[in-house]
């Protein structure tokens, strides 16, 4: 079993297949990108692996434990909530509105969860949230409140908050979607640089192909609820296979 | 026929007597509204039905009962099912009660309000539901229910003269024993209305104060 395994996923919303019968596995330490057009399901696959949405049927598993079952001798049953809690603790994720909370000046929202759910003293918090604030280049903004912030830097503290509660796997879901090219730039920047510093495991979906090109060692096309191509990015952006990938690239290409 | 303003500052000591009466239903009516309020919209959005389903059907079986018959039921009927309450205390909480239910709808708009992404990033940070009520949605949601919470404390104030049916000493009530006594409707009606009115006006203008204070800011 791979270090996340997807095993016969299939989810639909009425009578809308998102994802069709779906297995895939990734490495730990593995830096994934979910690419193809919307509604094919990527973002379907990080919000599995976070616990915002449950499949149909099928598995998931993080490292051997099984996200929505437990294992009763040789039988799978449905997880209890502290099973899926615990397995999920080892998951965070990055949204596309950033979803900062408003009522808690940057730093607090960075430090909430180590304290409440790591118990990290709270003076040790806040020296580690400084510092990856500082990682993202917003020292200066401890004090503010995220609607103080410019949506690039909200974005930038919301990556400190997820790396404040030390994934081993990380999910970006269309993180610089909501945001100007230029402002989306200095994201990437940052992201480029947890990619190079960190051995977190990362799946992401964007649209940023050139970013996904930089800092993934693996690509996987999406189309309707399948996985139709599976390679590197070099071979996936220079020589892609299936006429389907082509075509989404393509179009990708000319938008920006 | 004149308003005779001897005798209506008379019987002022005994109005303003029944106005703090109403005062103190109105406060303390008032707070047990808000908290109980938000124990029936929590209540109502648990996941275990043996919570929900039977907090559910008695706030909406409050809610369309008329207050002045629950007033009756708590202040005639429960003393024979052996709880007797003083007058004031069954009028405080049949106002509690009543308006916990109209509260707890308020509460239940302002929890709706709050964008679901918040509930997504506290399930991506592995917050504890306990936690995550009281540091994240709840600080969203209150503040944004403020505004129509306020608005409650005056149409629950002006509830009070209902009292009356229950012997409560608020100025209705104490008019009407003036009037008993002096065959003279005109003066006592009139202040105990006056006051009535005077206690509302100062209500909604703290009301507007504090709109204009909590407008937005949910938003921000």
């Amino acid at each position: 079993m791979s270090f996340i395994d997807f095993h016969q996923v299939s989810k639909r919303f009425g009578d809308n297949v998102v994802l069709d019968d779906l297995s895939f596995g990734v490495a730990n330490g593995e830096r994934v990108t979910l690419i193809g057009p919307s509604g094919s399901g990527k973002t379907t696959i990080l919000r599995m692996l976070m616990t915002l949405t449950k499949p149909d049927s099928g598995t998931i598993a993080i490292d051997d434990e099984y996200l929505w079952h437990e294992r009763r001798g040789d039988e799978l049953v449905p997880a209890g909530e502290a099973h899926t809690r615990k397995v999920r603790s080892r998951v965070t994720m990055v949204f596309q509105q950033f979803n900062l909370f408003p009522n808690m000046k940057v730093l607090r929202n960075i430090t909430e969860a180590p304290v409440h759910v790591l118990g990290t003293p709270k003076d040790e918090a806040e020296a580690r949230a400084r510092d990856l604030l500082e990682m993202v280049g917003l020292q200066s903004k401890a004090d503010f409140y995220p609607s103080q912030l410019s949506g690039g830097q909200q974005q930038r503290v919301a990556i400190a908050r997820a790396l404040a509660v030390e994934p081993d796997i990380l999910l970006l879901d269309e993180v610089t979607s909501a945001l100007d090219p230029e402002i989306a730039a200095e994201v990437l920047d940052v992201l480029r640089d947890v990619a190079k510093t960190s051995d977190v495991t990362m799946l992401l979906v964007t649209h940023a192909m050139r970013f996904a090109r930089d800092v993934s060692n693996r690509v996987l096309m999406f189309n309707e609820g399948k996985i139709i191509e599976d390679a590197p990015p070099e071979q996936m952006f220079n020589e892609p296979q299936h006429e389907r990938t082509r075509g989404f690239l393509r179009s990708v290409l000319e938008e920006v | 026929m004149n308003f005779d303003w001897n005798y209506a500052l008379d019987i002022l000591p005994l109005l303003l007597d029944g106005l703090l009466t109403a005062l103190i239903a109105t406060v303390v009516g008032y707070v047990a509204a808000l908290v109980l309020g938000l124990v029936f919209a929590l209540a109502r959005r648990s996941s275990k039905r043996w919570i929900c389903l039977p907090v559910g059907f008695f706030v909406e079986f409050i809610r369309g009962t008329p207050l002045l018959i629950q007033l009756f039921f708590l202040f005639f009927v429960l003393p024979q099912l052996g709880l007797a309450l003083s007058p004031l205390a069954a009028g405080i909480v049949g106002l509690g009660l009543h308006y916990a239910t109209y509260t707890s709808e308020v509460y239940r708009a302002g929890i709706e309000g709050v964008p679901p992404g918040q509930w997504d990033a506290a399930v991506a940070l592995h917050l504890p539901r306990r936690r995550v009520w009281t540091s994240v949605i709840l600080p969203q949601a209150v503040p944004r229910s403020i505004p129509a919470l306020t608005n409650y404390s005056i149409a629950l104030f002006k509830d009070v003269p209902q009292l009356v049916a229950i012997t409560v000493a608020e100025p209705f009530t104490v008019g009407r024993a003036i009037i008993a006594e002096t065959f003279r409707p005109f003066e006592p009606i009139t202040m105990a209305g006056l006051l009535y009115l005077a206690v509302a006006l100062v209500l909604s203008y703290l009301g507007r104060i504090v709109e204009r204070r909590y407008k937005g800011m949910a938003t921000a």
